[in-house]
């Protein structure tokens, strides 16, 4: 177990050179670029010769790739040029990355909350009204896109429920600690501050649940559909033994794999819900900076963001795959 | 009285758009305490879901189940759900066929044993643990310390079938179902088994219904042997009238259909022609006549009836003469 995920994280080096390399080249075949984002249309030949100089773009694309990776080796990403000018990358993603986190955080949680049992359930009653409503109900939810429906809750929602439009903005008065606006609050014993920071979460965090929510749904309906007609759920009646524990020790578990699988994937999708989640709900985290970035052209940020959401997407998956062998004893002992 | 008393037990199953297909058609038969009743037939005679029937195991939805199956004065047939539960697993235990995919692949064997403890016997996990573990000691399990904590795959097909037993026996049941329990085992561990189940329902005066398609499990085993056809009991006897004097078509002919170790080298086996697809309804002829070497024209007009011959219940308009060798011989 032990060397599989030594094996995967030296892996994960790899994965991340090959990447910021392909990002490095992508960036800069991009129409545009930071100077012309920075000094406009109207600029003078040498004002922008001596703005590329400066920000060492007139160096060839190998000599500032390795230029990169060197000062990167001491933790040193470069300087934003277009999200927040003049704060340093890694600054900018460390404020920023909390917010990001949360809202995902809290959005997995909602999908797994609600799509498992709604999955169970639905398997468990194939055919029913309850299954056909639900099976319809989350594809709709896939295929509502998100930002109408973060519009939706945003606009509609938040008057009908009294709750803010908006996401939680850094300057609050709160104490922080971690940089995540719920823990904070109980790391400190600023309980109002944590419940106000649950109060701007929960729309956003329930717009950007749709598709992975939907996803789970779909995923353990069909896993639990595949258990039931297994020979041990038929044992496992044949003991007498009450409905709860037939539903957790027997069918759940052994509906979790494809389950996990999932989640671990929907995190992929979850980056990219979050961009338009933050956009419209004015969240200062990392999608926002991405799509600020984006227009920008500010490179450094761009690929550290990137890079960042990259290992936070391997590592997730790594751990699912870990997680397998503690649902699953046939895998453990392989 | 006896212990289970099953009267004219039927199983329909419809789906939506399909015919409704009755799987089993008035089976009747009774177990005594402590007693063993074999039900042979070949796959699709019905001898399964009367199994199911009897557990309750059967699908709610799709399933209608007629009759009566009454046990100790109740007839299970009218508990609910939860009484039906109580039932299960403490006085009504069951053997499936595949041991591996009868247990759970993700839950070690010890908890698969001492769950059905704690949900009758109250036990709390600890003590359940050491009751458990005598219980494999029991079933003949060796190391049954180690053999709680491993899973289902760690283990050969005939411990795994041992601890099925031992779960089907924990709490002490007045009656055990088992369903093709050798089946899926070499031929050395069928026979361990089987003298393992044997021992097993003595010691504890479990009555056993056992079905099987292998006459060797019935002769082995059995008091009373109920063959069945198309979801009806074509013969009922007791063991070794049933052997020494099949009267059925269909029993004379799955008789002759066993290989013998005296026979002639060279000697053909005699087959039961056709298979099971070649039925037809019982409602007015006797599903096995497009298959019976007896077959007369009443048989595919009317429905044979069920005579009581001297002990021996036979359904069946022209029956074998006692004494007959194996019908023609069928090329293979």
């Amino acid at each position: 177990m032990l060397r599989y995920t030594i094996r995967r994280l030296v892996q994960l080096v790899g994965v991340v050179l090959v990447l910021s390399l392909l990002l490095f080249a992508w960036m800069r075949s991009l129409p545009g670029g930071p100077v012309s984002a920075l000094l406009g249309e109207r600029a003078t030949p040498e004002s922008r010769e001596a703005l590329t100089k400066q920000l060492g773009l007139d160096q060839p694309i190998f000599v500032q790739y390795f230029k990169f990776l060197g000062r990167a080796a001491s933790g040193d990403f470069g300087v934003s040029t277009g999200v927040q000018p003049g704060d340093s990358a890694l600054d900018i993603f460390l404020q920023r990355f909390p917010a990001t986190i949360e809202l995902s955080f809290f959005a997995i949680v909602i999908a797994i909350a609600v799509g498992v049992p709604l999955g169970y359930l639905a398997a468990k009653r194939r055919g029913g009204w309850f299954d056909n409503f639900s099976v319809i109900g989350s594809l709709i939810g896939v295929a509502v896109p998100v930002f109408f429906l973060a519009y939706v809750l945003k606009d509609v929602a938040s008057d009908a429920l009294g709750l803010p439009s908006f996401g939680r903005q850094g300057d609050i008065d709160a104490t922080r600690v971690t940089g995540f606006f719920t823990l904070d609050g109980l790391l400190t014993g600023e309980f109002d501050a944590t419940l106000d920071a649950l109060e701007h979460l929960i729309l956003p965090a329930i717009a950007l649940a749709t598709i992975p929510f939907a996803v789970i749904f779909r995923i353990t309906r069909a896993a639990v559909l595949d258990v039931l007609d297994e020979d041990f759920v038929r044992t496992a009646e044949s003991k007498g033994l009450t409905a709860p524990v037939i539903r957790r020790r027997h069918v759940l578990r052994n509906s979790m794999l494809p389950v996990v699988t999932t989640i671990g994937l929907q995190t992929g999708a979850l980056l990219s819900g979050a961009v338009l989640t933050e956009k419209v709900f004015v969240i200062p985290g990392v999608g926002q900076a991405l799509a600020i970035g984006f227009e920008r052209r500010d490179y450094p940020v761009l690929l550290l963001l990137i890079i960042m959401a990259t290992i936070v997407y391997v590592v997730v998956n790594l751990l699912v795959d870990l997680s397998y062998a503690l649902i699953d004893p046939r895998i453990r002992t392989r | 009285m006896a212990l289970l008393e099953v009267r004219d037990l039927s199983v329909v199953f419809q789906r939506k758009g399909e015919e409704p297909f009755r799987a089993v058609d008035g089976v009747s038969f009774d177990v005594e305490p402590g007693q063993t009743v074999g039900l042979v037939g070949e796959s699709g005679c019905g001898k399964s879901v009367t199994s199911l029937a009897i557990m309750g195991l059967l699908p709610k939805r799709g399933a209608t189940v007629t009759g009566t199956v009454t046990y100790d004065g109740t007839d299970l047939l009218k508990l609910s759900d939860k009484q039906m539960r109580d039932k299960r697993g403490s006085e009504l235990g069951m053997v499936f066929q595949d041991p591996l995919s009868s247990l759970n692949p993700v839950v070690p064997i010890g908890l698969q044993v001492t769950e059905v403890l704690e949900r009758h016997r109250g036990m709390p996990r600890k003590e359940a643990m050491i009751e458990a573990k005598d219980l494999l000691d029991k079933v003949g399990i060796p190391d049954p310390n180690r053999r709680l904590k491993e899973y289902p795959h760690q283990l050969s097909g005939g411990m795994r079938q041992r601890a099925l037993i031992a779960i089907a026996l924990a709490c002490r049941p007045k009656l055990l179902i088992a369903d093709e329990p050798t089946t899926a085992l070499d031929v050395t561990i069928q026979a361990q088994i089987l003298s393992l189940m044997k021992e097993l329902v003595q010691d504890l005066g479990t009555a056993l219904v056992m079905i099987t398609h292998d006459l060797g499990v019935v002769a082995g085993l059995c008091d009373e042997v109920n063959v069945l056809y198309g979801g009806k009991v074509v013969e009922k006897a007791m063991r070794h009238k049933l052997f020494a004097e099949p009267r059925h078509p269909y029993t004379h002919g799955l008789l002759a259909s066993i290989p013998r170790l005296d026979a002639a080298p060279g000697e053909k086996l005699t087959p039961i022609r056709g298979s099971v697809a070649d039925n037809i309804p019982w409602t007015s002829a006797c599903a096995f006549a497009p298959r019976c070497p007896n077959a007369l024209d009443v048989c595919v007009q009317v429905t044979p009836p069920e005579e009581d011959q001297l002990g021996r219940l036979l359904r069946c308009h022209n029956p074998v003469v006692p004494g007959t060798p194996a019908a023609e011989e069928v090329p293979v």
